[in-house]
Formats: structure tokens, sequence, C-alpha cells
């Protein structure tokens, strides 16, 4: 029953957000799917950089049966570098969006909540955060981190999750304020429930339908932060996992030789992951926002009539 | 008479919004220096610990203060931004201030193009889209604004790198001039399209335009995606409006209702949009400076990262901050002008 009512927008939604939801589905199933099986699915380890037999794949060789995508110019295959690089975006990601849920929601929540003194100054903060050029932020904090504990799946995530702490944040207590108001609450106040059940059960409840969609819009772009990061050689150490942006990195002297698939795949790969996110953020807003909701006019069935007197005899 | 209240309110709300960016700068500042000056420990050390002996550390670091207490070097900080002193660089002795200077006007060359690309693109491509909305056309033009933000800016421009540069050989792929109009070009305002038109060089300015089209047209592009999306979505809320109802029913053609009274309207926003983009476009400069070969002050950032340079660092971060600050103000005080009901 539950699910069903959850499902209801979804089942209603016709024609374009019906497709793009689909598309967006589809996309971000394949590359978790690439992402889990990496090690069955590609030919090669991501820093396998001979065969069996100890012969080296050779440096930035053009694509062959061997290697679909060429290799680079360290002499591993490109393939399985985007098939890794997959796993390493999923990891980032889902870490980032969770630290920054973490930390976004239960402060939006008491702050726009509580409001006063607190909530003042938490929105100075977050605003502050905001208004300065993520990426900036992200690479300071990144190098910061990476001076102290090392680069890593972690850094990286701890590095976007900054950036987007500020967003949800927002979200959240902005919701919250509008909430708080509701007559709903109101009586559950009056019925003596406690500050955390009335934020728990009934403001939340409320609030958290936003962050689907909130979630995979950055989830989308924290895809390209860590490509940035990566690019900017503050993402993750290449030794110990494949990274698009690292990639396209090394890709970029390529370019001068006339070498394009070293860079176009892993490129293509990043394209390919965010449009999906989006396109599946996109169709979830354009599905379950009811402003933007366009329904289907339905058909409206009227109840056949018991009895119908045939024509001749009407008026009789 | 009737100017008289306007003009003060205006002045009024503008005095509110400065009043309240204050705070704003004093956080960004603290954060910068908590984060620059707190957690590693005093920049010298990190910048040169290992390369020079110890005694001459210990001299460096007393010379630069960083013996004091921490609360003393703090207000030490925030005197010297309060007279526009972002340090002196620790690997090359360079004043901040002329490295925001000199190369920030790269970036400032850069991303003014970028600009004008990126609002050409995106106002006319999210005009279309919403004018004909659900029809092929919008979803050409919304796919392509969504691929355009999927793709990272350094992608397009390797992308750009192999096609115009390589296969074509159109365009130049790395820096901002030739070597030959780098050393013949006298540059006094740094803006190497101006300076050319100022010394009359056509030649120069050739070379100069040629250098700036893949990535002003790159990071442009990205900005660009933004675009398309607010404008469509501002086209789709004008045409729902009541005066749009109002002028179809007193029979002015389609054309004249769309041109005169849902675009021009639609566009307005745009002007909040483009103060929004400046982060997006500060990051993507970065990015496309360091795509191209581009010796803007992302670059140079960049360099003293990899130096770990904390002074440097620290001054263009706090310059970032204050800069960002800036544009927040102004682009709020013209949305105010623009339109009164913004005001408090």
């Amino acid at each position: 029953m539950l699910g069903g009512r959850f499902l209801a927008p979804i089942r209603e939604a016709r024609g374009v957000p019906l497709w793009v939801l689909w598309a967006g589905i589809v996309i971000t199933l394949v590359f978790i799917v690439l992402a889990l099986f990496a090690p069955m699915i590609s030919p090669y380890d991501f820093d396998e950089y001979r065969t069996g037999t100890g012969e080296r794949f050779g440096k930035q060789q053009h694509p062959s049966a061997d290697h679909p995508f060429g290799t680079n110019v360290l002499g591993t295959d490109v393939l399985a570098r985007v098939i890794f690089g997959a796993r390493t975006a999923l990891e980032v990601v889902i870490l980032a969006v969770f630290f920054s849920l973490a930390v976004g929601l239960p402060l939006g929540l008491v702050s726009g909540y509580y409001g006063g003194r607190l909530d003042r100054l938490l929105v100075l903060i977050m605003d502050s955060l905001f208004a300065f050029p993520y990426l900036l932020l992200a690479i300071v904090v990144a190098f910061l981190l990476s001076d102290k504990i090392g680069r890593g799946v972690f850094t990286a995530a701890v590095a976007i999750s900054v950036v987007y702490i500020p967003q949800y944040f927002r979200v959240v207590r902005n919701h919250v304020i509008s909430v708080r108001e509701e007559s709903y609450v109101e009586a559950a106040r009056a019925l003596g429930a406690k500050p955390r059940t009335v934020i728990g059960r009934y403001v939340l409840q409320n609030v958290i339908q936003n962050v689907p969609v909130i979630a995979t819009l950055n989830a989308a772009d924290a895809i390209l932060t860590l490509a940035a990061l990566g690019f900017l050689g503050y993402g993750i150490q290449p030794t110990d996992a494949a990274e698009w942006g690292y990639d396209l990195q090394r890709a970029i002297s390529d370019a001068g030789a006339g070498i394009w698939w070293t860079g176009l795949f892993p490129g293509m790969a990043i394209v390919t992951l965010v449009t999906g996110l989006t396109l599946l953020g996109e169709g979830l807003n354009d599905v379950l926002n009811p402003v933007l909701r366009r329904r289907p006019i339905q058909a409206v069935i009227l109840p056949e009539r018991q009895s119908r007197l045939p024509a001749d005899q009407v008026g009789v | 008479m009737a100017g008289t209240p306007h003009t003060t309110s205006l002045r009024t709300y503008a005095l509110t919004r400065l009043a309240l960016a204050l705070p704003m700068v004093w956080i960004l500042l603290t954060m910068v220096f908590l984060l620059m000056r707190v957690a590693p420990g005093d920049p010298i050390s990190a910048a040169l610990g290992g390369r020079v002996p110890a005694e001459q550390l210990q001299e460096r670091r007393e010379a630069a203060g960083y013996d004091r207490p921490l609360i003393v070097q703090y207000f030490e900080y925030l005197g010297e931004i309060a007279r526009l002193d972002f340090g002196e660089t620790i690997v090359d002795r360079r004043p901040v201030t002329k490295v925001i200077l000199q190369n920030g006007a790269a970036t400032l060359e850069l991303t003014l193009v970028a600009l004008i690309v990126a609002l050409g693109v995106g106002i006319s491509v999210g005009l279309i889209s919403g004018r004909y909305r659900d029809t092929p056309l919008d979803i050409a033009g919304r796919l392509f604004g969504i691929l355009i933000y999927a793709a990272p800016v350094f992608f397009l421009g390797f992308l750009a790198q192999i096609v115009f540069s390589q296969w074509l050989g159109w365009f130049p792929s790395s820096g901002r001039a030739s070597p030959v109009t780098s050393f013949d070009l006298d540059t006094p305002t740094n803006l190497f399209l101006i300076d050319a038109l100022i010394a009359l060089d056509f030649d120069a300015f050739i070379d100069v335009l040629k250098h700036i089209v893949l990535p002003a047209t790159t990071l442009g592009l990205v900005i660009g995606g933004v675009f398309i999306r607010l404008v469509r979505v501002n086209v789709l809320q004008t045409l729902q409006g009541d005066y749009i109802e109002a002028a179809r029913a007193r029979g002015l053609s389609e054309r004249t209702v769309v041109w005169h009274h849902a675009f021009k309207n639609a566009l307005v926003p745009v002007i909040t949009i483009i103060g929004l983009q400046i982060a997006l476009l500060l990051g993507g400069a970065v990015l496309t400076e360091q795509t191209f070969n581009w010796p803007g002050i992302g670059s140079e950032l960049i360099r003293y990262l990899n130096n770990r340079d904390y002074i440097a660092i620290q001054g263009i971060i706090t310059f970032f901050a204050l800069l960002v600050v800036a544009i927040s103000l102004v682009i709020d005080l013209v949305n105010a002008w623009v339109d009164p009901r913004v005001r408090y």
C-alpha cells in the first residue's frame, strides 16, 4: 500500500518525463553494474601493463582487438581504466552524498525548527560557504587533507561533501520553516509531543521527500567535482584506483600528438554517467513535484444505464 | 517629488545590503585563516621544510612573525587584508597583489569572452526551447543543455584541441599568444586583446584572438548550459502569465506577444543568474586554464598549491572570497535598481 502511494506519481507519468526517468534509470544501472562487477567485466586490471606471459602492452597503442580502447601513456588498458573508474566514481559519490546528508540534514532540521541566534549563525556560515567557488573550496580541502591523511577515496569524498553540505542545509532549512507552521505540526505540539518527536515524525517525513531529487542531482555534480579534483592532481592516488579525471589530465598532453583514445573514452564515461544521473534526477523531479507534474486527463467513464429504451419508443 | 522616496529607499537598501555583506566577509576571512594557518602549522616550514638549513628556517619564521601567538597573527592578517595587502609568495617572493593584477588580467580576459559565448548560446537555445515546449526542438535544446552540463570543461577542451587544433589546424591549443606576439606587444593593461587594439597592431590582435577562441568557447559552452536551463524555465513561466493571455486577448500577433512580452520579461532574471554563475565561472576558469596552458590566476593557484606555498594560496583564496562577495553585492544592487520589489 505504501509502495503504491509512493509509486503512484511514477505510474501516472506520461510522455517526456517518463522517458527521461527511464533513460536515467537505465544509464545509472549500467554504471552500477560496471562498478560492482568490474573485475569480471574488465579484460585487465586497471594498473595491469603486461600480459600473462610478461609481454608489455606498449604505450599509447591504437585501439585494437586486444585493447578495444587502446592503451595510455602508462601502458595500461584504457577500457579497463574506464570500467574500474566507474567503481571509484560510485564509491566516492555514495560516500560524499552520505557525508553531506549526515551533516546537512540534521543541521538544517535543527536550524529551521528552532530558529533564533543559532539559525542566523548557521545560515551566515553556510551562505558564505555556498557563495565561495565550490571547486576552489574542494581543492583547498583536498589539498589540506592530502597533507594530513594522504589522497584516497575518503579524502576526495570529504572534499566533495564540504561543497554540498550548504546545499542540503539550505533546502532542508527552508522547507522546515514552511512546514513548521503547518497545522498538523502545531497540533502535534499542542498534544504535548516533544520537539524530538515533532521533528522526527512530522517535519522530517515531510522534508525527506525532497531528498531523492537533490541527492541524485548532487551525485551528478559530485562526479564532475571528483573528475575536476583528479584532473588538477588532488583526487585519488593513481596507483590506488582508476579515476577518469586523472586519466584526462594525462590525456591532455596526448592531444598535442593527435592521440584521441586516451581522453575520449574516460571523458565519454563521465558525460554518460553525469547525463544519466541528471536525467534520473530531472525525471524524478518532473514526476514527483506536483507543481511541474502534468497528469494525463483521465477519460471519464460513465456508468452504463440499466435499461435502454429503443429509439423509437422514446417519447411514447 | 515622486522620485525622492524612490532614491532614498535604494540608498537604504544599498546600506543594509552592505552591512549584511560585512559579516560574510569576516566569516570567509576567518575560515581562510583557520584553514590555511591553523591546520598546517606555519607556512615557511610547510614550503621550505627540509630544503633549507634549520637556522635559516627559524630566521625566516621569526622575520615573518610566525613564532607569535595565532590570535596576534589573525588580527594582523585581518589588518593586512583591510590595507589590501595579500602577502608575498614564499617560493618566488612575488607580492600576491602582483599575481592578482598580472595573472588575474589573463583570467579576466578569458572569462569575459567566455561569458559572451555563454550568453549567446544560453539565451538563444533557452528561448527557442522554452517557446516550443515539448517539441523535438525543445528536446534537442534540453538534451544539448544536459550534455554540455555533463561534460567536464577539460574534456570539451580536450576534444576541441584534437579537432580544431590537431585535425583542422585552425586554432593554437595553448597559451595566450605566439612567442613573437608576446615579445613584441606592449601590455599596459595585461588584457592582450585591448593591448593589441591600443597598439593598433592588427596581426597581434588576430594572433591573440586565435589563441582565446578555443579556451573561451569551451568555458563559455559549459556556463551556457546553465543559462539554457534557466532561460527555458523563465520562458515557460512568463508564457503562462496573465499578461501574456491579456496580450493575446487584445489580438496582438503571436510574434509580438512572444518577443515583446514574454522574452523581455524572461530575460530580466538572467542578471541574477550571471551573478550566481560567478562561482562556476571561476572554478571553470581554473580547469580551462590548466587545459589550455592559460597563464591565469587559476594556473598560478595550482602551481602554488603544488609548491605548498601557503601564503600565496591564502592570498589568492582571500582575493577570491572578497571578489565573490563584491560581485554578489553589485548584482543585488543592480537587481534592486531594476526591480523595486527586491528591496527590503
